[in-house]
Formats: structure tokens, C-alpha cells, sequence
């Protein structure tokens, strides 16, 4: 249609007929839009309306009293204020806990997540059949939330770090596992046909020929659910798996709560975490930057 | 070349080649070392000790099978069927089990030739294939029984307790009471419960089969049966699944409408102020940082538990996400577009409006619809705090350690709705920015 609307002089009859289909295209879209817009504002006023009515506490009550807690926190922790480092000090172990869990956890799901990603990727998978057996099992890891993993082993093993642990490194390698495939998927072929020609195995083709491809890419996902994964730590502590989410239970569980203690907790876990964030983002920022990720 | 140009070079070599080797062994070895420590930080050998292995089979044998309870009170006589032996798996009077026959003397059938019998006056007996019979009599809060004093491990003892453990149920003995388990597979009472007419019937039957309530029609006395059923607690599942899906949905909504213009606020290129810049900056990552289990705690002391908090947790933590992240995408914008639009004469707003947000419309959607399905998992957690959505129906049936199968259920339903999201925030990315990742 263009090559003769504007390879000639246009008629007029078709400049008008342009411009009535363009109008009447423009007008369609933002009734769509619109319509999408008018969807979203219903879904969004009946959702907040119904989440209001089933809390315990009405949002308008409770919204001028959000300060209350901190600022009572902070006023005891003011007061107390000498024994801060103390009390800082007596939940170091309980820190170092929590970020060991993540950390473990990491390490063991991305070594979990590297195998799964190799094994599901066409044209690296060691047994091409079998690839939609482990991306189907990625994503089942990926979707079952901890928290199930760890109330469940807790039940069985007892409190303590080792079903925080294998929850968190459960899912890390599922998450980890869909990343990484989806990196490798580009990773160049030759280097692997070169090795595959020289007579490598498979484990010496994926380690020499696509892991030096992939590993920029690797450890900034890595990196990344580290981060997420000191979170997790914290909040399956919470539900019993030790750390410091589980003390801060404690300390908030004590009638009133002993606010001293829940102020050494917080200011903790919120050191910690921003601490991680800014070590691992500078990282990050290292890796994509020498490796143009 | 000359030769020293060439020593040079072969010591560059041997300094890289030991450098690589170093890094090869060292940090294998390094994290060797620290998966050590952990093992015993962790108190790995402990872990058989703290380990329960009957935990483990209960929870293996009883999330995919039932039990159906024959329990006789020892004083009175009266005996009562129930299943898992809850009041509201109870049999209704005059109805009970079809492996239980007899009046005065209660046969109980357990299959393959176990056989437990009721005798009045608090005797019962017990025939194990192969086995002596076992009598036992109860009396006061005693149990005398014939059970020689070396005992097989199926079977522990005391004068107050006798249990014994069958590949087709199990026995339990008290002075005042005697109960026999009976194990089946599958989920029992799933569809309906003991009292409602519909139970036991076939789909046919409901469906084209004559009335069987006369006050309803089947079709709707089945669903609303179904729908209340006391024992699998449909409707509140229903309910929960919702929150949870709902708190999901507010949070990353929410959040994403309040980070936008907060990214606007914390771009380079939009705002030239370096305090107001400095300062969203801060706000969000100090929002981001202190996470959302301390704001669930903090809003939970406001808004007291339920949806509402959840959804609040997260929208606040993910506001301080989106604002880092938006505004990120923000600078990465191609100015040729917006000098493109501004060449045609258009004003500031318009140029936001045409040159800007059309370049970042679909970077961002694609990340909120990530959130959503991320925070989906997250509601679930922060649920089991907050105490709303599916995450609390867990914990609670985790935490009465006997509803296993209930378990089992609400994990296969969480892990279908997590990949629901998955699957709905898919689509909706392929539909809205037309390229699938």
C-alpha cells in the first residue's frame, strides 16, 4: 500500500481514508488503554478494600500509629544507650548464624543450579532427552516457597540452622537454575565443538569450554541471590530456624517485648543487609563491567 | 625480539600461570575449608540425635493416607468410629465401618488377617497372623495383658500403656481407653463430609441420579456441601489462597505506582537538584535495607495481623527496589528519541510523555511482573508472620504435627499457585510488551 500511496501523487480520496483509519486506530487504543486503566483502578480499590476489611486493624486506625513502635523502640533504646554495643555484641553469634546460612546456602544451591542449568540447556545437555525432566525440576524448586521446606524439616530435624539451610539452598538452585540456562543458552557453541573434537568429556567441555564463557554472568547471579538469600535467612529464623530472625522473636515476644534488645536486633540485621548489598552491587557493577553483561 | 624482551615476557607467563593456579586450587580449597566450619557450626554430627525418624515417617505415611479411629472408652463401653479421630470426621450413630461386625463382641477387621476384638468388660484381643494371641484387660488406669516380658520392637509396654504397631494399623491401650487406627490410602472426607448426604456417591449419581437431599438439587447442595466442608476447610483455603494472592498483587502495585515518580526524583538526567537526588536515593535504599520482616513486625504492631499489613510490608520494601531500579532505567534512556520529540516543538510534559515513557514502559513492566510473581512466594512467608493468607493455614497445620495430609495439600496448592503467577505474569509480559524472554 505505501509504495503507491507515496511512490505517485496521492489521491485524495486515500490521504482521507489514511487519516480516518490512523483516527480511528488512535481511538481504539486509548479506549483500550483506557479500559485497561479503568480495570486496574477497580482491581486496585476492591483488592485494598477487601485486604482492609479482613486485617485486624483498619488501615485509617491504624495508619497515625505506625510510629508508635519505632519510636517507642527507638526512645528505650535511646535510654538504654550504654548497653547498645552489649547487647550487640550478645547477638553477634546469632548475626554471623544468619549470614552463614545464607552463605552456605548459596554456595550449595548455585553448585546445584550450575548442573541443573547445564543439564537443561539444548546443545550442552549430557542426555538431550532428559532436558525437560530438569527444567520441570527447576521450576517446581523455584516455586515451592522456603518457608514449606523449612517448617517441614524443622518437624523432622529439629530446630536450627540445617533446614534453614537446605530450604533456602533448595530454591536458590531452582531460581539459579533458570538464570543460569537462560545465560548459557547463548554461550557459544565452538569452544565445546573444538573441545568435543579433541576428544574431551563432558565435564571437561562444560569446564573448559562454556564455564569461562558463563562465569561473569554466573557470579553476578550469584551475588544477587546472596542478597536475597541473607532476607531469607532472617525471616525463616523468624518461624524457628535459628539466627537472628529468631531471636528477634524472642526479644519481640516478651509480653511488651524487651525493646532494647529488639533496637540491637534491628540495627543489626539492617547493617547486615545493607553492608551485603553494597559489597555485592560493587562486585556486580566489576563483573559487568569487565564482562559487558 | 631480543632476549631480554623475551625473558620478560616467559616470566609474565609463568607469573600468570602461577597466578591461575593459585586461584584453580585456592578458592576450591577455600570453600572446602568453609563448608568445614560449617559442618560443625551447624553441629551436622548432632543432627542424628535432634533428628526424629518416626517424625519423619508419620509425616511420609500421613500426608498421602488417613486413619479411621475405632475408639472404645473403657468405663462406659461405648465405642466410636471417627476419621483421624476428630469430632468432625465422626460416624453418625448407627452407622460405622464395613470392616467392623459383631454386637456384643466387636470384630474389627484390619486385613490380611489381623484381627482386633471389642469384649465387654474391658477384655480385648488381638490375632496376628502367625502370632499368639494377645489378651489384654483394663482395669482402673491399668492394663494387664499377656505379653511376654521380651518384646518384639512392634510392640512397647508398660502397665499403663501397650502399643502395638501393625503393617495394617496400629493399637493403642490405656486403662481407659482401647484404640484401634486403621490405615487408608488417599485423602478422606476431600469432597464430603460423614453427614452430608452426598457422601460416597458417584459423580453420576449427583449429577443425573434422583434427588438424594430432598430440600436441595443435587448439583447445588453438592458444591455448597463441598464448598463447606468442615474437615478440608474449602472455602477458607479459597480464602487464603486469595489473600495471599491479593497481598502479592496490592504490594507490588502499590509499590510500583509510588516508586515511579521517585525514580524520577533520583535520576541523573531528570533531576538536577544533587540534595533531592541524594535524598530519595537514601530513602529507598534505607526502605530497601531494613526489609520486609522488620516492617512486617513494625506494621503488624499498627494494623494488627491480616492481608492489609502483608501487602503494606511489601509495597514498602519494593518501593525502595523499584525506585533503584527505575531510576536506573531512567538514565539509561536514548536521548536522540526525546531531542526527536522535542525537535517537533513539543513541551517538557510531552516530551516525558512521548520521548521518555515509551522507552521505559517495557523495562519496567517486565520487572514489576517479575515482582508479582516473586512476592506471590514472599506473601506466603510473610503470611505465616503477619498471620494471614495460605502461609498461616500452614504453619497452623504444621504446628498441630498431625495434620499431615492437610499439608501435603496446601503445598501442592501454593506450589500451583506460585506457578500460576509464573505463568500469568509470562503471558501477561508476552501480551503487554510483545516479545517473550
Amino acid at each position: 500500500m505505501t509504495e503507491t500511496v507515496f511512490g505517485t501523487a496521492p489521491a485524495p480520496a486515500a490521504v482521507e481514508r489514511i487519516q480516518a483509519t490512523y483516527v480511528a486506530q488512535v481511538q481504539r487504543r486509548r479506549l483500550y488503554g483506557g479500559l485497561t486503566l479503568l480495570v486496574f483502578v477497580l482491581l486496585m480499590a476492591s483488592g485494598f478494600t477487601v485486604a482492609d476489611s479482613r486485617n485486624a486493624g483498619g488501615f485509617w486506625e491504624g495508619l497515625h500509629q505506625i510510629g508508635d513502635y519505632p519510636a517507642e523502640v527507638l526512645a528505650e533504646a535511646w535510654e538504654n544507650r550504654a548497653e547498645l554495643p552489649g547487647l550487640m555484641a550478645k547477638y553477634l553469634p546469632a548475626l554471623i548464624e544468619t549470614v552463614n546460612i545464607a552463605a552456605v546456602s548459596t554456595l550449595i544451591g548455585a553448585a546445584a543450579g550450575l548442573i541443573l542449568s547445564l543439564l537443561g540447556t539444548r546443545g550442552l545437555a549430557r542426555w538431550p532427552r532428559l532436558i525437560p525432566l530438569f527444567r520441570r525440576l527447576s521450576d517446581i524448586l523455584r516455586a515451592v516457597p522456603e518457608i514449606v521446606i523449612a517448617l517441614v524439616l524443622i518437624f523432622v530435624l529439629g530446630g536450627g540452622p540445617v533446614p534453614a539451610m537446605i530450604a533456602i539452598a533448595l530454591h536458590t538452585a531452582g531460581a539459579l537454575g533458570k538464570m543460569f540456562s537462560e545465560v548459557a543458552e547463548n554461550a557459544d557453541l565452538k569452544p565445546v565443538e573444538g573441545l568435543a573434537s579433541t576428544g574431551a568429556t563432558w565435564s571437561q567441555r562444560m569446564l573448559l569450554g562454556v564455564l569461562p564463557q558463563v562465569a561473569p554472568n554466573y557470579v553476578s547471579y550469584t551475588l544477587l541471590r546472596f542478597e536475597i538469600n541473607i532476607r531469607a535467612s532472617a525471616i525463616l529464623g523468624y518461624v524457628g530456624a535459628g539466627g537472628l530472625g529468631y531471636e528477634l522473636r524472642n526479644a519481640m515476644g516478651w509480653g511488651q517485648g524487651r525493646f532494647d534488645d529488639a533496637a540491637a536486633i534491628f540495627i543489626l540485621l539492617f547493617g547486615t543487609i545493607v553492608f551485603f548489598d553494597q559489597l555485592s552491587g560493587r562486585y556486580r557493577t566489576q563483573l559487568s563491567g569487565g564482562a559487558g553483561a | 625480539m631480543t632476549a631480554t624482551d623475551l625473558a620478560d615476557a616467559k616470566h609474565a607467563a609463568a607469573t600468570l600461570f602461577r597466578r591461575k593456579r593459585m586461584m584453580c586450587f585456592g578458592i576450591p580449597a577455600l570453600i572446602a575449608a568453609y563448608l568445614v566450619y560449617i559442618f560443625f557450626a551447624f553441629d551436622v554430627p548432632g543432627l542424628a540425635q535432634r533428628a526424629s525418624l518416626d517424625n519423619a515417617l508419620t509425616l511420609a505415611s500421613d500426608s498421602w493416607s488417613h486413619k479411621v479411629h475405632v475408639t472404645r472408652d473403657n468405663s462406659s463401653g461405648a465405642v466410636t468410629y471417627s476419621v483421624e479421630g476428630e469430632r468432625k470426621g465422626r460416624y453418625p450413630d448407627g452407622q460405622r465401618p464395613d470392616w467392623v461386625s459383631g454386637t456384643e463382641t466387636l470384630t474389627i477387621d484390619l486385613g490380611a488377617g489381623h484381627m482386633v476384638r471389642y469384649l465387654p468388660g474391658g477384655r480385648t484381643e488381638i490375632a496376628l497372623p502367625d502370632k499368639p494371641l494377645i489378651t489384654a484387660q483394663s482395669e482402673g488406669r491399668r492394663v494387664i495383658t499377656n505379653l511376654p516380658d521380651d518384646l518384639p520392637d512392634w510392640i512397647s509396654a508398660s502397665d499403663r500403656r501397650v502399643t502395638i504397631t501393625t503393617p495394617e494399623g496400629r493399637i493403642t491401650l490405656t486403662g481407659a481407653r482401647t484404640e484401634v487406627f486403621n490405615y487408608f490410602p488417599g485423602w478422606e472426607l476431600f469432597w464430603f463430609t460423614l453427614d452430608s448426604p452426598y457422601h460416597g456417591q458417584s459423580l453420576a449419581t449427583i449429577l443425573f441420579g434422583p434427588r438424594l437431599d430432598p430440600a436441595r438439587p443435587n448439583i447445588t447442595g453438592a458444591v455448597s456441601d463441598w464448598w463447606h466442608n468442615d474437615m478440608w476447610r474449602h472455602k477458607d483455603v479459597a480464602w487464603a489462597i486469595g489473600e495471599t494472592i491479593l497481598m502479592a498483587f496490592l504490594g507490588t502495585m502499590g509499590a510500583a505506582m509510588i516508586a515511579l515518580p521517585l525514580a524520577f526524583l533520583a535520576a541523573r538526567r531528570f533531576s538536577p537538584l544533587l540534595l533531592v537526588r541524594a535524598a530519595t536515593r537514601r530513602l529507598c535504599d534505607f526502605v530497601r535495607g531494613v526489609d520486609a520482616l522488620i516492617w512486617t513486625v513494625v506494621l503488624a504492631r499498627a494494623f494488627g495481623p491480616g492481608p492489609l499489613t502483608g501487602a503494606l510490608a511489601i509495597l514498602i520494601t519494593d518501593t525502595g527496589t523499584f525506585g533503584k531500579t527505575f531510576s536506573e532505567a531512567l538514565e539509561n534512556v536514548d536521548s536522540k528519541q526525546i531531542e526527536g520529540v522535542a525537535s517537533t516543538g513539543a513541551k517538557p510534559l510531552q516530551r516525558y510523555r512521548f520521548g521518555v515513557i515509551p522507552q521505559v514502559v517495557p523495562i519496567l513492566l517486565a520487572q514489576v511482573l517479575y515482582f508479582l510473581e516473586s512476592n506471590t512466594r514472599s506473601a506466603t512467608i510473610i503470611g505465616a508472620i503477619t498471620g494471614g493468607g495460605i502461609g498461616l493455614m500452614l504453619t497452623q497445620a504444621i504446628q498441630t504435627q498431625k495434620d499431615w495430609e492437610e499439608v501435603a495439600y496446601y503445598i501442592v496448592l501454593i506450589v500451583l499457585m506460585v506457578m500460576l503467577m509464573d505463568w500469568l505474569s509470562g503471558w501477561l509480559r508476552a501480551k503487554l510488551i510483545g516479545r517473550k524472554e
